[in-house]
């Protein structure tokens, strides 16, 4: 019946003059080729990435570390490793405070303490990554007297505890109120209730929140610069050198020879490839979970 | 914790309390305050992270600031070797790379939030604003990579030559088409924050609620009035939280710039010279620096690298959130 209305209603008001229809169509115009702008960069990164990175990928690039200058062939096998060694103790570190952190503001945190932790995290997550690649070297690197894993991940972690308490404190804040109020009834201690029926029932969204996270630092070169430094050979101890699959491409990238460009274009596929892969397992989850609006 | 009035006058009115719960929560007890005690300790880190970052770099870029004092922000000369250390040509690196950027991307952005929010079919909604939203998860050294490789050789071979064929007459477009320039930091900043500001846009216009778009149609307005009117203007605050937050981000950005500014500290009018940033000089200069004046410098400059973005980023937090009324923006995934 409405629909009726609103027709007859049409018909009485005046023909929209025609330099406002042609506006009207240019804006629309307009709009599309700004999508079409913002998009072609996108996929000419990917396409020229998948173009040059499957071409470069080869088995010595997974098993062998770098060749002196000069010399072709060599990988980025210890510098994957590396990556690997140094993304885990960023986990390691940043997960758990910022998991707690995420807690103490959901939980406890509806006071000036908390607000103040809200407002700090914020401003954490804007601080440029090479600042905090600064700090970690004066209160890492100075201190073991030269660089290292450690003072890599040290960096990175800095960077993940923002992003994973905001997310955190988010999840927890969606778990209705009335759970808690279950398990406290029936004489459930509040740190239980919190770990075991509270967390727990949000660990999707906060699976999610350490994977942007992780996926946010895992391409992060600035702070690595000097923290982990880089090494041309294999290192598996948090207190040395390490190499770095972003260093790696960096300096690479900015080299002179050829066929170190092919290992830049491969190694940046591969990180992509982890990045991607870290977040679609974010939306996946998200989408069958029942928390998560990220 | 409820207030101690009301248990109070339930002990009153109440049968004695049951024993066993009383003895649970009493063992309960130490428990759960040493669980809020660790909780808050990790809450406390992230205030103390914070310190730690303001302690340190205040404390060591004491010699530099002793040495120079404001003229440090003034001075234009950058020579390790004496040790005079000026940090404008940096200053302004960073200041016109990125307001090149946003010149470049605030339209594209804002256009992309307005065509996914207010024109696309639903259909296409999630995708687009997912390959939107996937320039901002490629790392900054695969950027700069693509740039060094595909980005700076259009930009010399076609995007220069046309610029200075047709807007020479600016003085901006002096100087040999070489490629690594201001210009290709600016452009690649540009792509790189156009994420940023058009999720934030689209965040912001999302929340423009429905009836003013109604009663704008309403008007016999088009769909471009309606959104010109309707929308934009009662968005206004928050797009431009958007566009700050997107500032921040290209203030601090440091790899992709640093490989393809040039790398030179020098002051030029044209666009197409090399120019350097702070964070580029920074990445660049930190680990190899010998001396502590030097070393000194460069942390200053890192402070103020860290004042600046703090700064633009409460700004910008303040701006989008009197749009969205205290939502958190996430900006910076």
């Amino acid at each position: 019946m409405p629909e009726t209305v609103a027709i007859g209603a049409r018909t009485t008001v005046a023909p929209i003059s025609l330099r406002r229809r042609v506006t009207d169509h240019v804006m629309t115009g307009v709009a599309i080729l700004t999508v079409v702008i913002v998009l072609a960069p996108l996929v000419a990164i990917f396409g020229y990435l998948l173009y040059r990175g499957v071409g470069s990928m080869n088995w010595a690039f997974f098993t062998e570390t770098p060749k002196p200058v000069g010399e072709q062939g060599g990988g980025m096998a210890n510098a994957i490793v590396g990556s690997i060694v140094i993304l885990g103790i960023a986990s390691l570190i940043g997960v758990p405070f910022g998991v707690g952190a995420g807690i103490y503001l959901a939980e406890f945190g509806r006071n000036r303490l908390g607000k103040a932790i809200r407002f700090t995290a914020d401003v954490l997550n804007g601080v440029p990554s090479i600042v905090i690649g600064i700090v970690a070297y004066a209160i890492v690197v100075l201190y073991q007297k030269h660089f290292s894993a450690l003072a890599g991940g040290v960096a990175l972690a800095i960077m993940m505890v923002p992003t994973i308490s905001r997310t955190t404190e988010e999840m927890l804040l969606l778990v209705p109120q009335s759970l808690r109020e279950a398990a406290y009834g029936l004489g459930v201690p509040y740190w239980r209730t919190t770990l075991s029926i509270t967390l727990r029932t949000a660990t999707s969204g906060v699976i999610t929140g350490i994977m942007l996270a992780f996926a946010r630092v895992a391409g992060e070169t600035a702070p690595l610069l000097f923290t982990a430094f880089g090494n041309q050979y294999w290192n598996l101890r948090a207190d040395q050198p390490t190499a770095a699959l972003p260093l790696q491409i960096y300096v690479y990238a900015n080299s002179p020879y050829d066929d170190w460009h092919r290992q830049a274009w491969a190694g940046s596929l591969v990180l992509i490839i982890l990045i991607v892969t870290a977040i679609a397992a974010v939306r996946y989850a998200v989408r069958r979970g029942s928390f998560g609006t990220a | 914790m409820p207030g101690p009035q009301p248990v109070e006058q339930a002990k009153v009115t109440a049968v004695p309390a049951p024993p066993a719960p009383l003895l649970r929560t009493s063992s309960g007890e130490i428990p759960d305050r040493v669980f809020k005690s660790a909780m808050t300790a990790c809450g406390l880190a992230v205030l103390a992270v914070l310190g730690l970052i303001i302690y340190e770099l205040v404390q060591r870029s004491g010699l530099s600031w002793h040495a120079f004092g404001f003229k440090f922000f003034a001075a234009s000369e950058w020579d390790p070797v004496n040790e005079h250390f000026g940090a404008l040509p940096f200053i302004f690196g960073t200041l016109v790379s990125s307001l090149l950027a946003l010149l470049i991307a605030v339209p594209l952005a804002v256009g992309v939030a307005v065509f996914t929010t207010e024109m696309c079919p639903k259909v296409f909604r999630g995708p687009l604003s997912f390959f939107v939203e996937l320039l901002a998860a490629i790392p900054s050294v695969i950027y700069g990579l693509w740039a060094i490789f595909v980005l700076v050789p259009i930009l010399s071979r076609y995007i220069q030559p046309f610029l200075q064929k047709t807007l020479g007459w600016t003085h901006l477009f002096d100087g040999p088409p070489f490629g690594y320039s201001m210009l290709a930091a600016g452009v690649i900043l540009a792509i790189m924050i156009i994420p940023i500001i058009s999720s934030i846009t689209r965040e912001v216009l999302m929340v423009v609620p429905q009836h003013q778009r109604e009663a704008v149609l309403a008007l016999g307005a088009t769909r471009w009035e309606m959104i010109r009117i309707g929308v934009l203007r009662n968005a206004r605050a928050g797009i431009v939280g958007g566009i700050i937050l997107g500032l921040g981000r290209a203030l601090g950005e440091t790899m992709a710039v640093t490989m393809v500014i040039g790398n030179r500290p020098e002051i030029a009018k044209s666009l197409f010279a090399p120019g350097y940033t702070m964070a580029s000089v920074l990445a660049n200069e930190f680990s190899e620096a010998t001396g502590d004046v030097y070393l000194s410098a460069l942390v200053e400059i890192g402070l103020a690298l860290f004042f600046v973005t703090v700064v633009v980023n409460a700004l910008a937090q303040l701006l989008v959130w009197t749009v969205t009324r205290g939502q958190p923006a996430r900006g910076s995934a």
